[in-house]
């Protein structure tokens, strides 16, 4: 593992004269000094994320700490001055954008990863590919402003939760189905392979075989895609419609709050009372975030095929 | 359309996975299937058909090709939607859509006809934050990844990789938070010393946006570099893995040192898949919208060309002015246009990145 002219100054090329010379000490000093920016580098990166966590909890606590927050709502509370009101309303609408959200794209973006890995002959593969990688590339807010002009002005639909959940689609999407390639293309062919041997049918040996082996590091993918959506702002901030204080569960409906959207908009009030509520909420945000990022991991970990 | 083709020749002259799959439909039940075909199946197949497997496996075909045909749908949508709202506003805008800095874009305005719109101060604005996070982004995020691949330990590489990537997770907009909020008001004395020593240079001079306050360019261009490290270090971790150990054991056994063992070998092997990785970040950093949009204070009309101006980026003016558009189909048509300048940038950003990393990179 180490370098082999590192252990020059050691015994057996002392002992007998030959080729071998010392490193010379301006390459030696380079080779400390590269060795010392790389380890900085990766400090300066640990910097930002300590910093920022630190700031969102200490500042996050005093919100989360107050029994109301979980479980109340803000109907009724002054949120520019009076602090103690709940996020409920907030919580529960991200849930619920985000579920939907799951729900239509994930079936949609399995089975496109399916086709890209199992029908490689199909001439779609090409193209389908291609407009994942440009999906994959579209800022969020440009996939929004396509909902917009389709649905809320095309079709006259209107704001609502429902349309903040179509633009988490489209961002949802190319991570699943990226994420169920990657997972696919890691299945031994000799499954497949015995499988067809047992004269099992091709669509059979995908859903039986295939998948199940795959389902472990499919699942963990998406629940990394929806906590990769759940902080989306730019949807929230155009579709959603003005925010209610109080828990909206009809998707249909204008007013459904959220996580983002809330945040944004104690943000944008600037009251004395802001901070508490928008530092509240982002340390909420990030909870639940890496709550989904756990399951993802032990998912991964414990529902993975054994291989023995 | 083509859906066809697959199940009937397709099928037949199937590559690696599907050539082992025997059950194929029957030919009675294959309208589409050549005398060819029907005579090629015979004798691969004799007799060997499941009846229960034919119908599945078409149904499960084109329902497979159906969804990519509906993603592909989805995506050509896009385009033309965006395209399609944003001719009438254009066709009646009084200035030069590209090259002006104006922004009157008022419901009332486009009533009178006196709209008038460019998107040259959001290109200036989005450049401007996107080249200089790429600029303080793209080494930070090399060393670290070579720092991963290269010099820490085995055991603990992994976990420490996890820890850049949670950068990835927190959501944007509380990077812009703590990006206005927290790290302004730390790096502010630093940007009244550059504007002081440097003020004769362009990037650094003095606008019409306090440096003090942090609205900056210089302030956004931080934080999205911040954004951008987790991009960059994890697909160039990738690439620095795959360099051929054969590359690195002849650096080795020639005497060289660890650290020329990596500029020889390790760097060049992965130099395409380190621009495709910044390309990529500059893709993400072009588009990221609540963040820039927290920490940027607004100005009116044409800004400097300086890291100390505030602006609007094309997102983060989409974002700020909802108020304006979503009342008002006429100038919703103004912001769409500006939404498909970005939707047309990124693409090209993109496609390069993936031009140079040539399949290399899956990001």
């Amino acid at each position: 593992m180490t370098v082999t002219v590192d252990t020059t100054s050691g015994g057996p090329v002392k002992s007998s004269p030959t080729a071998f010379r010392e490193v010379s000490a301006s390459r030696k000093f380079r080779n400390e000094a590269a060795r010392v920016t790389f380890a900085l580098c990766f400090v300066l990166g640990v910097i930002p994320l300590v910093w920022l966590l630190w700031t969102v909890i200490s500042e996050g606590a005093p919100a989360l700490t107050d029994p109301n927050w979980w479980f109340g709502n803000a109907y009724g509370v002054d949120t520019t001055t009076q602090f103690g009101a709940g996020i409920s309303q907030a919580i529960i609408g991200t849930l619920i954008q985000a579920l939907i959200a799951t729900v239509i794209s994930v079936p949609i973006a399995v089975m496109t990863g399916i086709m890209l890995v199992e029908y490689p002959t199909s001439p779609l593969v090409k193209p389908v590919s291609f407009m994942v990688d440009i999906l994959a590339g579209v800022p969020s807010i440009v996939a929004t402003l396509f909902i917009f002009t389709v649905f809320v002005i095309g079709l006259s639909m209107g704001q609502s939760a429902f349309m903040v959940s179509l633009a988490l689609i489209l961002l949802m999407i190319p991570i699943v189905v990226r994420s169920t390639e990657e997972m696919l293309k890691l299945v031994p062919d000799e499954l497949r392979e015995a499988s067809y041997a047992l004269g099992i049918s091709k669509w059979r040996t995908i859903v039986k075989v295939v998948l199940p082996t795959a389902m472990s590091g499919m699942l963990s993918g998406i629940f990394l895609a929806i906590a990769r959506i759940m902080g989306e702002t730019a949807p929230v901030l155009i579709l959603a419609g003005p925010a209610s204080s109080q828990v909206q569960t009809n998707p249909f409906d204008g007013g459904m709050n959220s996580l983002p959207l809330f945040i944004k908009d104690m943000w944008s009030a600037a009251q004395p009372a802001s901070g508490f509520y928008y530092w509240g909420a982002a340390l909420t945000l990030i909870i639940i975030i890496a709550v989904l990022n756990l399951i993802a991991a032990m998912t991964a970990k414990f529902l993975a095929p054994k291989t023995k | 359309m083509s859906v066809d083709d697959t199940t009937g020749v397709g099928r037949s002259r199937a590559g690696k996975h599907s050539s082992g799959s025997a059950p194929t439909p029957t030919p009675e039940q294959d309208p589409n299937r050549t005398p060819d075909d029907r005579e090629l199946e015979e004798q691969l197949h004799p007799g060997l058909q499941s009846s229960r497997g034919q119908m599945g496996d078409r149904v499960f075909s084109y329902l497979a090709q159906g969804t990519g045909l509906l993603v592909i749908i989805l995506i050509a949508g896009i385009g033309v939607s965006l395209l399609i709202d944003a001719i009438p506003a254009i066709t009646e805008n009084n200035a030069n859509f590209l090259f002006s800095s104006d922004w009157n874009t008022s419901g009332q305005a486009f009533a009178d006809g006196t709209a008038s719109f460019g998107v040259w101060e959001l290109f200036r604005a989005t450049i401007l934050t996107s080249f200089f996070a790429l600029f303080l982004a793209t080494p930070v995020a090399i060393g670290i990844a070579v720092f991963l691949v290269e010099y820490a330990p085995s055991s603990i590489s992994r976990p420490l990789a996890a820890v850049i990537d949670l950068l990835a997770a927190v959501p944007s907009i509380i990077f812009g938070l703590w990006g206005i909020y927290v790290l302004a008001p730390v790096i502010s004395p630093f940007a009244v010393w550059l504007n002081d020593t440097f003020g004769w240079f362009f990037l650094f001079s003095s606008g019409k946006t306090s440096i003090t306050g942090g609205g900056t360019i210089f302030t956004a261009g931080i934080v999205l570099a911040i954004m951008m490290l987790p991009i960059i270090t994890s697909i160039t971790r990738e690439v620095l893995r795959q360099t051929p150990s054969g590359h690195k054991e002849a650096a080795q056994a020639l005497g060289a040192t660890k650290w020329e063992v990596i500029r020889m070998t390790a760097f060049p092997y992965s130099r395409s898949g380190m621009i495709a990785a910044s390309m990529l970040a500059l893709g993400r950093a072009l588009g990221e919208t609540i963040a820039l949009m927290i920490i940027l204070s607004a100005a009116v009309g044409q800004l400097k060309w300086s890291l100390f101006e505030g602006g609007d980026t094309f997102a983060s003016k989409i974002a700020r002015d909802v108020g304006e558009f979503v009342g008002s189909e006429a100038s919703a048509g103004a912001y769409i246009a500006a939404g498909l300048v970005l939707f047309v940038l990124t693409f090209v950003v993109n496609a390069i990145a993936r031009v140079i990393a040539g399949g290399k990179v899956n990001g």
